[in-house]
């Protein structure tokens, strides 16, 4: 009996045995399945950090030339009464230009004086306006000022037109180069921090353009977005998942709404063509139809993460509630719906995320538009980080490929702080029941 | 051990002038014990199939009624009838008579909140908000009004914390989260939660099934204790907590009952086989 035993408990460890290295082996090989597609992950990751990191990072400087500029009163003010609207008008870039040829009075050719003008930036003028109207005593006289420099050298002296191509071939030209160097050995030219980039609107001009319309109009699309799925998507959600009975039509809905999830962007935004703007006739181009348009792409997000969140609380809690004569309203607003709250907060940070980065809708809806002044409201009209990023993208300029990497950075920027925020929401209101 | 003890002398005591009492009653002559509940002939079908069939069965007011059976024979099903907890469940469907008071709770004119008001619950599972100890207690009279100002609501959480014997143990903390305390704790914590609001009847659906011994007897005290004030019916799995607790015992078999009566007599002589051999451990 104990020998027969025996026997079969040997046998079986001899099965188990023989079956034990094949075990252990389908266990390392998952493992390395596991690390193979983590490191692909990562690697896709650095790949995109390092190669948009690398192009944008320059755009954040922007090259600056000293000159001495006088401001001459017959330019400046010929009527000689301060007058803002005569001063506003007045011809600033016969300024930069004058102050120019005072720089290198050997430049004698009209063919030569125009490649030096192009030296300095269009918009330098502006700024010298800008200086007079807000100190009009400066007139008459003589100041050492930091110009902006055009695309071309700010191009040139961060490298991205190198010096050996062909004259032809570049845009900038041998004699401009030279003016340059004479400038840099005089200690006449400087790359200080590019504020222009978070400050001004858009421009065809890339040393004049910059990122603070879009952010403002994302802002604002952001806001429409917000208030109109928010509500709507939480209180949905409770109505189907607290309330509504379990029934073909229910279920139907369901169905749709996971449906509606996945619908492609760019037909939310055939969809806010056609009613918003010829039907409705709602002003084009402007954060509150693309805020509309958004919201419905949201909505559904905020549904599905708001059942699942509300799903997730223990009945438990519903019982006891019920069980002490909770109405089915007081259940759901005093236990389920802020024990809920942390998920459909993580679920609604994450669905505004994608509706931040999203592009298709809004070129739909006439956002794509060149917007050069910044937005004051939901109907003006307004760019958005990721259309702008299209914009530049298509931009001929070198010098937009710096600026387009320079705002998907901040794009980026802007989405991984938003989905830090979703998880750190969601490790402090963890809850262990 | 010895508070067990005790305890179960004590209900024996109570047991035997309870059997006086029902075989008056059962001789059709005034009954000194009113019968809060009076179940005739429920039945409860989930989706087509039938979980319970034909129940008759009396709950005597302010005594403890225990409900015992194997796992899935409809004690709690028909514990949730009485406070109609059922309706929140997809395709249950409750019929025959179940009186309260004379009145039938399954009557669609039956406001099914001040039915749960006055028919408290408390669940296998410790389930405390996950809020303050304060906020647990006094949730229900905040819902139900029961307080016109904050000093007569902490006057009644302080007292529903007394009668379930966790004052003294919780009264420097009534601000921490109710979830913080022990599993025992917790549970007593449910049981002055429903008595918060006054209720006539209380339902413990296995209310010490999470609970070590320890735990166990303190609830199993408090049961006792309170039973003057309320009408309790609690399921239970364990033969010796319904031997200690209760006065009346009811035994569900398949989504029958098969027997019931006072609890000496289904313990020392039951009528039925298959009592017999439930309650002497021979299957369930």
């Amino acid at each position: 009996m104990s020998s027969s035993n025996e026997m079969m408990v040997n046998s079986t460890t001899q099965k188990i045995r023989a079956g034990l290295k094949k075990r252990y082996a389908a266990e390392r090989r998952f493992q390395f399945y596991g690390i193979a597609g983590i490191s692909i992950a990562i690697a896709a990751l650095v790949i995109l950090f390092v190669s948009i990191g690398s192009k944008g990072y320059t755009a954040f400087v922007q090259t600056h030339i000293k000159l001495e500029v006088f401001f001459d009163p017959s330019k400046v003010d010929p009527t000689g009464e301060r007058k803002t609207d005569v001063l506003s008008r007045a011809d600033y870039a016969g300024v930069v230009k004058a102050s120019l040829r005072a720089r290198f009075p050997e430049v004698k050719s009209r063919k030569d004086k125009r490649r030096l003008y192009g030296l300095i930036s269009s918009g330098a003028g502006f700024d010298l306006r800008d200086m007079v109207i807000e100190d009009p005593s400066i007139i008459g006289t003589k100041q050492a000022l930091w110009l902006v420099a055009s695309d071309d050298v700010d191009m040139l002296l961060k490298g991205h037109i190198s010096r050996d191509t062909e004259e032809d071939a570049r845009p900038i030209k041998n004699n401009q180069i030279a003016w340059t160097d004479q400038l840099i050995a005089d200690g006449a030219v400087e790359t200080p921090f590019n504020k222009r980039l978070f400050t001004a609107g858009d421009s065809r001009e890339p040393e004049l353009a910059g990122i603070w319309g879009a952010i403002v109009g994302s802002f604002y699309t952001m806001l429409v977005t917000l208030t109109l799925s928010f509500p709507l998507g939480v209180a949905a959600a409770i109505y189907l998942e607290e309330f509504a009975h379990k029934s073909k039509l229910a279920t139907l809905i369901e169905v749709n709404i996971n449906n509606l999830a996945a619908v492609p962007s760019i037909v939310f935004g055939l969809l806010g063509l056609a009613v918003f703007l010829n039907f409705f006739h709602m002003p084009r181009s402007a954060p509150i139809v693309g805020g509309v348009v958004l919201a419905l792409m949201t909505f559904p997000t905020i549904i599905i993460a708001g059942r699942a969140a509300m799903k997730s609380v223990p009945p438990s809690i519903r019982e006891a509630a019920a069980g002490l004569g909770a109405s089915r309203t007081q259940v759901v607003f005093h236990h389920v719906l802020p024990l809920a709250m942390p998920g459909i907060l993580t679920g609604t940070i994450i669905g505004m995320a994608r509706a931040l980065g999203e592009t298709a809708p809004l070129l739909m809806i006439g956002m794509v538009a060149f917007i050069v002044d910044v937005p004051d409201g939901v109907t003006d009209p307004a760019s958005v980080l990721p259309v702008q990023v299209y914009l530049w993208a298509d931009a001929p300029e070198r010098a937009f490929v710096e600026r387009t990497s320079a705002t998907t950075m901040v794009l980026l920027g802007f989405l991984v702080t938003m989905n830090a925020v979703a998880v750190m929401l969601r490790k402090k209101f963890e809850r262990r029941w | 051990m010895f508070a067990l003890q005790d305890t179960k002398g004590e209900a024996l005591v109570t047991q035997a002038t309870q059997t006086e009492e029902t075989t008056i009653i059962q001789g059709g002559k005034e009954a000194p014990v009113n019968n809060k509940v009076v179940a005739k002939d429920v039945a409860v079908h989930y989706s087509g199939a039938q979980a319970l069939f034909d129940i008759d069965l009396d709950i005597p007011e302010r005594r403890v009624t225990a409900l015992i059976g194997p796992s899935g024979c409809g004690k709690s099903t028909f514990l949730r009838c009485i406070n109609r907890m059922n309706d929140t469940i997809e395709g249950c469907a409750v019929s025959g008579s179940l009186m309260m008071d004379g009145v039938d709770i399954n009557s669609s004119d039956i406001d099914v909140v001040e039915l749960r008001a006055r028919v408290g619950m408390v669940f296998q599972k410790p389930n405390p908000f996950p809020k303050s100890i304060y906020d647990n207690v006094a949730y229900g009279p905040r819902i139900h009004g029961l307080a016109s100002d904050s000093t007569e609501l902490d006057e009644i959480v302080h007292r529903s914390l007394e009668k379930a014997g966790l004052w003294n143990e919780v009264k420097d903390r009534l601000l921490e989260p109710g979830t913080g305390l022990s599993g025992g704790q917790q549970q007593r914590l449910c049981i002055a939660r429903a008595i918060a609001v006054s209720p006539e009847v209380i339902l413990m659906d296995e209310p010490c099934s999470a609970l070590d011994p320890i735990a166990t007897a303190k609830i199993e005290e408090l049961i006792d204790e309170i039973r003057e004030n309320f009408t309790i019916v609690i399921v239970t799995h364990s033969m010796q907590q319904a031997a200690r607790v209760s006065q009346h015992t009811a035994f569900f078999h398949l989504g029958k009952l098969v027997e019931k009566g006072t609890t000496e007599k289904i313990f020392t002589e039951p009528e039925d086989q298959r009592t017999q051999d439930y309650i002497t451990g021979r299957f369930g």
